[in-house]
């Protein structure tokens, strides 16, 4: 059961608010305000061989939780509220965070706040770019989808039908032999790249499917040098994602574009989306390179804003939803 | 006498009695990528386009298909947008029953493009069309639709029961993309409006 915020019509007066991220490899607690990040500490789990096992990702993160919470509660800087991340994500490492943080709230009496991960990293996009009304670009492991704001929510235009782009390239980079994350890799790979392989190229109105595309580069892999796949790979699937991205723009006649998640770091795909910006006459905008990673700051900036809004959670009510998605959240700040 | 239109993906000039339709280079796509997918589309829109005919859908006849541009027949009329009643309503209903059935998505199923003329109303702009059976796809397509009539149209609620009329009437399994309209809409995913 998804657990219902109500939103009250008078706003609350909130000064910070800590959250704390574990949707899957990342933990990662902080304390934000409404200009700056207070504290911030991390413990990520990486995978020694393989990808994310979610048991052992979960077991890591009850683990090493009761650390980094202290780290941020040792900065002395006090909080109105306590965010985590209630979805999407894997269910053991999501319940695993919100056990803490239903701890925290109820040691410390303040409220508790339930914050959708994908709303996250369009907050912290919006709020470290200055971006207003964007068309939002979010691609990580799980998530490939094309976002906008319309009429109180965050809608999803276009998102894969399949797999995220961020597991196809870590997926791939494990074929190669490469340790996970394999984005990196590929993205240094591909710069080495310098004969484009035809690969299928899957897009469905504005949405995309990357998985035939993902088994025809292991294919060519067998036969040709690997730069060459990954440049073709990379030029291929960013390509996909930057036709539905102007496609949405185009769709909802928004004039900016953010790009959000761990994928989003990759500078071809910032590229290519600043092309696209530049010849629509439309603004591009990319957050600091520790905001595209899942993060604690994110979920406490986006925390304080529902804060505001009275967008609290009852403890009985604050169960974990690893479905969740962005536009079953209201927003009014916007 | 020329007119030019110029959308995100293509550029349409029309001239006399023939349509030229361009599809236009994206430089944030690497060239043998941006020629592969522009010859491609051209090629799969015309394809798309004759199939359509032969499944009893009025649309404009190719003259000739370049690398990039393709060359069509001028449909004369107005859009249905402008001239939308019940029975021609009902009759695009029975059009895209007939194209599901035949395993196409047209892709931009709004009222401007579709074109009366005569007693017949012809589809054009088959530039997101493709090959697909799913539920959701043809749901989608249909939802398109109906958006189009809610947002233009005061009739719409007689407009869209007229269209699932003729819809049900060419296109067996009907029924079950009525029910996935339903639901899309409930989930609100391409809403428009507050739910």
């Amino acid at each position: 059961m998804r657990a219902r915020s109500i939103i009250k019509p008078e706003l609350m007066h909130c000064e910070r608010v800590l959250g704390i991220e574990g949707t899957a490899w990342s933990l990662s607690a902080a304390i934000a305000g409404w200009d700056k990040v207070y504290a911030e500490a991390s413990n990520p789990y990486i995978p020694e061989t393989g990808g994310i096992h979610p048991m052992v990702a979960a077991q890591h993160h009850s683990m090493h939780i009761g650390e980094i919470i202290r780290k941020v509660l040792e900065s002395g800087v006090g909080f109105d509220g306590v965010a985590f991340s209630q979805g999407p994500g894997l269910g053991p490492c999501l319940r695993t965070v919100a056990t803490a943080a239903r701890a925290l709230a109820l040691a410390y009496d303040v409220p508790l706040v339930g914050v959708n991960h994908c709303v996250a990293h369009i907050e912290v996009g919006r709020w470290q770019t200055g971006c207003k009304d964007p068309v939002t670009l979010y691609v990580s492991g799980a998530n490939s989808q094309v976002l906008a704001y319309r009429a109180g929510r965050y809608r999803i235009f276009g998102e894969t039908l399949d797999i995220g782009i961020g597991n196809a390239l870590d997926k791939f980079g494990r074929f190669l032999g490469l340790q996970h994350p394999g984005g990196p890799k590929i993205e240094a790979l591909a710069r080495e790249g310098k004969h484009y392989i035809p690969l299928p190229y899957v897009v469905k109105g504005m949405d995309l499917s990357f998985s035939g595309m993902m088994s025809a580069a292991k294919e060519a892999a067998a036969l040709r040098p690997r730069e060459d796949v990954c440049y073709s790979l990379q030029e291929n699937a960013f390509a996909m994602l930057v036709e539905v991205t102007e496609r949405a723009m185009a769709h909802t006649g928004k004039d900016e574009c953010l790009i959000a998640g761990g994928v989003g770091a990759n500078s071809r795909l910032q590229q290519m989306l600043g092309e696209m910006c530049e010849a629509r006459g439309a603004q591009f905008f990319a957050p600091p390179k520790k905001y595209f990673g899942d993060n604690g700051a994110m979920i406490a900036y986006t925390g304080l804003l529902q804060l505001k809004y009275g967008m609290t959670l009852p403890v009985e009510d604050s169960a974990v939803n690893p479905n969740f998605r962005p536009d079953e959240v209201d927003i009014p700040w916007l | 006498m020329a007119v030019e239109k110029r959308g995100a993906e293509a550029i349409v000039l029309i001239e006399n009695d023939k349509v030229i339709k361009t599809r236009i280079k994206k430089d944030y796509r690497i060239k043998e990528l941006d020629e592969r997918l522009r010859t491609e589309r051209t090629r799969a829109e015309a394809k798309i386009m004759s199939e359509a005919r032969r499944l009893g859908i009025p649309t404009p006849i190719i003259y000739d298909v370049g690398r990039f541009d393709l060359v069509m027949e001028v449909i004369e009329g107005p859009p249905l947008k402008d001239v939308i009643d019940e029975e021609r309503s009902r009759m695009a209903g029975v059009l895209v029953g007939k194209l599901h059935g035949g395993g196409i998505i047209h892709g931009d199923l709004t009222t401007s493009n579709m074109i009366v003329k005569g007693d017949r109303i012809y589809l054009i702009d088959f530039g997101l069309s493709f090959y697909d059976e799913m539920l959701e796809s043809r749901g989608v397509d249909v939802h398109v639709f109906y958006q189009t009539l809610i947002s233009s149209h005061k009739e719409h609620e007689r407009l869209m029961v007229a269209f699932a009329d003729g819809y049900r009437s060419s296109f067996k399994e009907a029924d079950a993309v009525l029910a996935r309209v339903r639901e899309i809409e409930y989930r609100g995913r391409y809403k428009t409006e507050t739910p």
